[in-house]
């Protein structure tokens, strides 16, 4: 519709395709509305948004600092022991939040859109490149995660009993570059997954993958505390969890936001970086693949 | 060979899909400003797959597209501005309200805010969706959301609109109604690109019409030269438990004005031309050779007789 004017008493729509606008152009203004749709459909499913973001971190801290230490079962010792346990469950329970978001907000809504719906069409042929609808899919849950570490983040800091000090010592720089690189790994993550994922293999994406990547993905301990377990002098726990992409985001986080020992920085940062890489590069692939025949 | 200067221009256009199976074999199509132009054949003739090619959704594995000058595979970005799109199935967001599918639209193809509303308002009022305009997409039904996705797909004024069995899966009212509109739209400019396996719906509402079947096109013309082809003023379709070939021989020899009879699908279609006092010829010669005819029918050549006559086949099979 190129112009609507007013024209015998009743609005008239002129359809007079103009020039094509550069690509880039084009794109840049359809990427940008792509995010705005994504935005506002959030804004539209707070509802949901807020109860699936916080209720898991909640329960969480509330078990393990509340109903534990009330019920005499105290974690990782009494005193100093549980102080510090607190401050390495918090910064757990902030990246499992951020990887969840990857899965709720990317991955699950994509399952449903490639599958029955087939509502991706839409906007896959919105005029800018199909990667980049991607590239906008990743930048919105990404942004989803940011606001969960932000929701989450106060509630784990403050459900606990009296009796548990929780000591946080937040380290600015490596918080404010953690964020923003946890989330768009775990957005890529969960690119991947729902470009991946067929809608009747969701329940394997859950039992078979999430499930041992948030148990063995650093949120109740330290990966540096789980050295002692070994076989053969070997420590193998701590060497299988490198592969599982959360350990980063949970040590960066216990990096950030505690005094306690973690995995050294210069191990962590390039490590997410490469996650980053390798899961947008899978990610954009599964769904160029998935729309383009 | 496709003339360049066309709007829809393919020249030897392929789709061969993992697996082998050729969708599309050397499509050479030109279709004209303004035209309203319907690949007609049935299903899995490839049409479907060359809609996804002029529409960058297939990626071709030989020959070219342009839209608008445009090669759909180099610029896609630059050719989506220039086409809408009116899918087989219904795409919408269903996380939006119906107006805002419109708007989200509207600002995917570079509308301000303002325009985008605007103009989203003006189509659900021509649209005859106003009455719905904040209720989510799931509460439309089928014809309803057909017509949206046609609001949908001219809001940003395509230069050329692709209907992909648009009326597919719709009631006849529904169907009605949205031809109505696009009706409405064809004096309005874009060209349109009709994808059916409908031959009353190419028929009627085509200025050309190219018939498909098993990726390649059989013939390409008007409607009525299409049909006119034919040779035939009646096609007689005579049904019957007895020796149909035999019978076929006989009326093929003893009808007046009889030019060929062909089996579709255990039927005999007599092609005649004249129309008056062929159905008592054909009933007498029937009771000449001791078969009976348990149904007799007379239609004019259709799109389906063009198709039958190059293929064999009917269009429903």
């Amino acid at each position: 519709m190129d112009e609507l004017d007013t024209h015998a008493g009743r609005t008239e729509a002129r359809v007079a395709p103009s020039p094509p606008r550069s690509s880039a152009r084009a794109s840049w203004t359809a990427f940008k509305a792509l995010l705005l749709r994504d935005l506002v459909v959030l804004r539209k499913t707070l509802n949901i948004f807020i109860p699936r973001t916080v209720l898991q971190p909640f329960l969480l801290v509330f078990v393990f600092l509340y109903v534990f230490p009330k019920i005499g079962e105290s974690v990782g010792g009494g005193g100093r022991a549980e102080a510090q346990f607190a401050a390495v469950l918090v910064a757990g329970v902030v990246g499992l939040s951020i990887m969840f978001q990857g899965i709720q907000a990317v991955a699950l809504p994509m399952v449903q859109e490639f599958g029955y719906t087939k509502e991706i069409e839409d906007r896959v042929l919105a005029p800018l490149p199909v990667w980049t609808v991607a590239v906008g899919k990743v930048v919105a849950g990404a942004i989803q995660g940011l606001i969960a570490a932000a929701i989450v983040f106060p509630i784990a800091a403050v459900v606990h009993v009296p009796q548990v000090s929780l000591s946080l010592t937040v380290h600015w720089a490596v918080l404010l570059t953690m964020l923003p690189l946890a989330s768009i790994m775990c957005a890529a993550l969960g690119l991947t997954f729902g470009t991946r994922f067929e809608t009747r293999q969701v329940p394997i994406l859950f039992g078979v993958i999430i499930l041992p990547m948030t148990f063995l993905g650093d949120t109740y301990y330290a990966w540096t505390a789980l050295a002692p377990v070994k076989v053969l002098g070997w420590s193998w726990l701590q060497t299988i969890v490198l592969f599982n992409p959360l350990i980063y985001v949970t040590e960066g986080f216990r990096a950030a936001l505690t005094g306690s020992t973690h995995m050294p920085l210069y191990v962590i940062y390039p490590v997410m970086v490469a996650f980053c890489a390798l899961f947008l590069w899978t990610g954009i692939n599964g769904f160029r693949h998935r729309v383009l025949t | 060979m496709a003339d360049p200067q066309s709007v829809i221009c393919c020249q030897q256009l392929s789709k061969q899909y993992p697996g082998g199976i050729l969708a599309v074999d050397r499509l050479d199509l030109s279709v004209f400003p303004g035209e309203v132009f319907g690949l007609l054949g049935p299903n899995g003739a490839g049409k479907t797959t060359t809609a996804g090619m002029l529409t960058t959704r297939v990626i071709p594995t030989g020959g070219r597209a342009l839209v608008a000058g445009i090669d759909v595979v180099a610029h896609p970005a630059m050719a989506k501005q220039l086409i809408g799109v009116v899918p087989q199935t219904n795409t919408l967001d269903r996380s939006l309200t119906v107006r805002e599918n419109l708007y989200f639209h509207g600002l995917f193809f570079g509308m301000g805010t303002k325009r985008a509303r605007a103009a989203a308002d003006y189509l659900l009022e021509q649209f005859r969706l106003a009455d719905r305009a904040n209720m989510p997409v799931a509460a439309l039904s089928g014809g309803m959301a057909q017509r949206l996705m046609a609001a949908r797909a001219i809001m940003h004024g395509p230069s050329v609109l692709f209907l992909d069995e648009p009326t597919a899966g719709l009631d006849p009212q529904s169907r009605i109604a949205l031809w109505d509109i696009l009706g409405e739209l064809r004096d309005r400019g874009p060209t349109i690109f009709l994808s059916t396996h409908n031959m009353e719906e190419a028929d009627q509402h085509c200025d050309r019409v190219a018939i498909m079947d098993r990726g390649r096109i059989l013939a390409m013309n008007t409607p009525r030269a299409l049909k006119a082809s034919v040779g035939a003023d009646t096609v007689v379709i005579v049904t019957t438990a007895g020796d149909a070939t035999g019978l076929a021989q006989h009326l093929e020899q003893g009808v007046t004005g009889a030019m060929r009879s062909q089996m579709v699908g255990g039927k005999i279609h007599l092609h005649v031309g004249g129309v008056s006092g062929v159905l008592p010829q054909v009933v007498a010669i029937a009771d000449d050779q001791g078969i009976t005819v348990t149904d007799l029918s007379v239609v004019e050549p259709s799109l389906e007789t063009v198709f039958i006559n190059l293929t064999g086949r009917e269009l429903r099979d």
